[in-house]
């Protein structure tokens, strides 16, 4: 097919930036594995499994990291699902249709606030309200390792709580997306067989079931990489504890805190290997959803927008 | 699916509505419309549907694009209650009760009135559990009653040869005619009376519709059916009844034969014979 | 009623129910936060503020003048990058959408949207900061620009995809080159979506705090060098929140109230321009 030098150049021209982003994702996870070269050769896999984190003697494991991002992210995805779920179900299934509109909005709204602001509501009203909580939690249930700790108020509770709050909106808007791509035909069938409206609402969910899943997903990624309102109310305290009460500490939030502090290499090196793990498993994490979703999607059939393509580059 | 092109005023004229002559001796009505009117908000898109429709009888509803036929069928099991700002006047009487008064089920009216839609809509799970699904959201847990009725179904809708090596299988692995019968027998499944079909053969080929034809004539010995279609051919062949829609109005109404051959109205002769819609 | 009957409708009231009270608890902590954002911060507010440099550690008074413009000028410096590189390679998987290369670059924007800010910024540092051994805006301004990309790209793209085609054509018809078909006709038809993209990208890396933590740092003093480190609204409110003074805390709440009505703005705007879009589209 004829293919004139001008269209070459433009298919070069602009390939050229399409590939620098392509260039800026495989840079970031070269120069992620570069820039921990130092303390990957000198720890090793026992990286991941020390809970030794002491700059001065150079002796670092990532334990702790880990394990308070997983516990504050599972957790707060145990807390926002449920609900996301429900607002998802609410506005798509339930909400009368005057209400559906500005009730997205607002959900919408809560995905818009920054971070810090988030943060300065936790430190300022949040952490002295779970203070109150662990104060008056009942000396008997204190002897449990959940509620251990001094009622400082900052900790893994506070944490979840502040995550829950940040992942609800995402997971929510994608759950929508979802339900209302689930054909009414279902809907429909299930009614015709005598269903109440929430038996037809489960079947839809049903169809919808992958990509609701993918959504799930997709807050969980939000919750592991979610830095700054975490750091201010969790503590930041490198302890592997079940304790809801106790101040732990994450890997975004060790990073961010003494990633100018790292006084030599190694100690430098020690953080940007955390955040190495921390990029492939939020990207993992990313691309399952995202597979979950496209799968879910492909199931319908898709409406068609008349795709732009001339002639020449259909024979491309 | 719901292209009302309505015309407030219609330009033909339609005869005044009086009682429908009957042409024949009435069998038992199992479902009697009484001045049934349907709005779709302020747009009113039935008119004062009167008739009387046999226990045990095919009734095909006939008319062009946009009659009203598939509102009017799915008043019947108050599918249309899904529809925001939809509202009906009039009565719709089965078994002596008023499927629109104040203390109707709707749950349990669709138990009782099935329905099979234009395009088959199987859930995406296993043969079984599509025809289980009636019957286990209305409480059956048993096995081996669940296995019991679901061969029944599916032998009433003449597929259980060809699924039974494979009920666990997905119902999407069916092929288009083979979704549709599979529908049916869900719809089955639950023991209603009356199974109401909304054009259940035309996203079919011939020969799959050759079967589902052939399935609605012996399913009528069990069940009151009452079927939609665009195809006249089909209703001629199928029914015993048929009833001419037009404008959301009833033209005429009678035995199937003579609709086709000696129709009383002069519309409905027009549209048998071709001549529009 | 069967009892089967009626324990279901029971079971469907009360789970309608539930979904009607997770919007309600979904929208306690959002007004919470706007409630206090707006207590706190509005009342902290003054001309101060926007006029006066921080004051010395522990004297009150003094405002945040330079980390409002830090913020500007760091989401200039992201735009000026991201937009051009976003926006080119929108065009280009919009042009040739169902290409090899295209699948994998689009995938590669995804992934990108999903890395965690922070991670971004040690890139940015590894390539703008350690080189040079300095903490720079434009270490921040990159690593800010870094995050709008798959943002400008998902955009452009879908806008782009939703011109007619014959739009196209017709330029091509006229003897207009690829290039000048692309930019010429149909960029600019799509341009008002594009623009509202980019403003909603803006606002979201302007709430951004930690990839500056260690790109542009902050500075408590009044600087527009590129190659120095320079204040944010961001940071500094982080900054603020941290330490022990009131009057700090005061000045972080005046901070976010700013962020908050500079987004809510940009959002509202954003959905204005969409709006009204849809509605010059619709024939």
């Amino acid at each position: 097919m004829r293919r004139s030098s001008d269209d070459r150049k433009f298919r070069l021209g602009t390939g050229v930036f399409a590939a620098l982003v392509l260039l800026i994702v495989i840079g970031i996870a070269v120069e992620l594995t570069r820039q921990s070269t130092l303390s990957i050769a000198k720890f090793g896999l026992k990286f991941w499994t020390t809970s030794i984190w002491n700059p001065v003697s150079g002796d670092f494991g990532a334990l702790p990291f880990i394990w308070g991002t997983l516990y504050s992210s599972i957790l707060a995805l145990l807390i926002a699902t449920p609900i996301a779920l429900g607002i998802a179900i609410f506005i798509s299934e339930l909400s009368p249709g005057k209400l559906r509109q500005p009730l997205a909005y607002l959900t919408d709204l809560l995905a818009a606030i920054p971070s810090i602001v988030y943060g300065l509501w936790g430190v300022f009203v949040l952490v002295p309200f779970v203070r109150k909580l662990e104060v008056v939690t009942p000396g008997a249930l204190k002897t449990i390792p959940l509620f251990q700790g001094p009622p400082l108020g900052v900790g893994m509770l506070a944490a979840a709580l502040i995550l829950a709050v940040m992942v609800i909106p995402f997971t929510s808007s994608v759950a929508r997306e979802i339900l209302k791509n689930v054909p009414s035909a279902q809907r429909e069938a299930a009614y015709a067989l005598g269903a109440t409206r929430w038996e037809a609402i489960k079947v839809a969910i049903g169809f919808g079931k992958s990509g609701i899943i993918g959504a799930v997903m997709l807050g969980f990624g939000r919750a592991l990489g979610e830095t700054i309102a975490v750091t201010m109310v969790i503590g930041n305290s490198p302890q592997v504890s079940a304790s809801l009460f106790k101040p732990q500490y994450t890997m975004a939030a060790v990073i961010a805190n003494e990633f100018t502090e790292a006084a030599d290499e190694l100690y430098l090196h020690a953080l940007i290997e955390i955040g190495l793990l921390l990029f492939i498993i939020t990207v993992g994490v990313n691309m399952i959803s995202r597979l979950l979703i496209w799968s879910m999607k492909r199931r319908v059939a898709a409406p068609v927008i008349t795709p732009i393509v001339p002639a020449e580059e259909a024979l491309a | 699916m719901m292209n009302l092109v309505l015309d407030p005023e219609p330009k033909v004229s339609v005869p005044r509505m009086a009682p429908i002559q009957m042409n024949d001796v009435q069998t038992d009505s199992k479902i009697s419309v009484r001045d049934f009117d349907f709005f779709y908000g302020p747009l009113k898109v039935l008119h004062g549907i009167s008739l009387e429709i046999p226990a045990r009888k095919v009734t095909a509803l006939i008319g062009p694009s946009g009659c009203g036929k598939s509102t009017f069928i799915r008043s019947i099991n108050r599918m249309n209650d899904i529809i925001p700002e939809a509202r009906a006047t009039g009565a719709i009487v089965i078994d002596g009760r008023d499927v629109y008064a104040g203390d109707t089920d709707v749950v349990e009216l669709r138990r009782k009135v099935g329905m099979v839609f234009q395009k088959s809509n199987p859930f995406p799970k296993s043969i079984y559990d599509n025809v289980a699904y009636g019957l286990r959201i209305g409480g059956m847990r048993n096995k081996r009653q669940l296995d019991e009725l679901i061969e029944r179904s599916l032998t009433r809708a003449a597929l259980w040869h060809e699924v039974k090596d494979r009920l666990h299988a997905s119902a999407l692995a069916l092929s288009g005619g083979q979704q549709q019968r599979l529908c049916i027998a869900r719809a089955l499944a639950v023991d209603p009376e009356i199974v109401l079909m909304d054009e259940p053969a035309s996203a079919l080929d011939p020969i799959a519709t050759s079967k589902i034809e052939e399935l609605i004539y012996e399913l009528k010995d069990n069940y009151t059916i009452v079927i939609v279609t665009h195809n006249m051919q089909q209703a001629a062949r199928v029914s015993d009844r048929t009833a001419f829609f037009m404008l959301g109005r009833l033209v005429e109404y009678a035995e199937t034969n003579e609709i086709f051959t000696k129709p009383k109205e002069k519309m409905t002769e027009d549209y048998v014979t071709g001549r529009f819609g | 009623m069967t009892a089967n009957l009626r324990r279901r409708k029971l079971f469907s009231r009360l789970f309608e129910v539930l979904c009607a009270l997770a919007v309600v608890i979904a929208l306690i902590p959002l007004t919470m936060i706007l409630f206090y954002v707006i207590k706190e911060g509005a009342g902290a507010l003054n001309w101060d503020f926007f006029t006066k440099m921080p004051k010395p550690v522990g004297e009150s008074g003094g405002g945040m003048a330079n980390a409002i413009v830090g913020t500007l000028i760091l989401i200039s410096i992201a735009a000026l990058f991201a937009v051009p590189v976003g926006g080119i390679c929108g065009v280009h998987l919009a042009e040739y959408p169902s290409t090899k290369f295209s699948s994998v670059v689009r995938f590669a924007a995804d992934v990108l949207n999903g890395v965690p800010s922070i991670v971004v910024g040690i890139f940015a540092y590894g390539l703008v900061v350690l080189p040079v051994k300095r903490f720079s805006a434009l270490a921040g301004g990159v690593a800010l620009g870094f995050l709008m990309i798959p943002i400008v790209v998902r955009t452009t793209e879908e806008l782009l995809r939703l011109v007619p085609g014959g739009l196209r054509e017709g330029a091509l018809a006229l003897g207009a080159t690829r290039g000048r078909a692309v930019f010429g006709v149909i960029v600019p038809a799509a341009l008002p979506g594009i623009l509202t993209g980019i403003l909603v990208a803006l606002a979201r890396v302007a709430g951004e705090t930690a990839p500056l933590l260690f790109t542009a740092l902050n500075n408590r003093f009044w600087s527009t060098n590129l190659t120095q480190p320079i204040a944010s609204l961001t940071v500094q409110v982080y900054t603020y929140a941290q330490s022990p003074y009131d009057d700090w805390h005061r000045q972080a709440w005046a901070g976010a109230f700013l962020l908050v009505m500079m987004i809510l703005a940009l959002s509202i705007a954003a959905r204005v321009a969409v709006r009204r879009l849809e509605r010059m589209n619709r024939p």
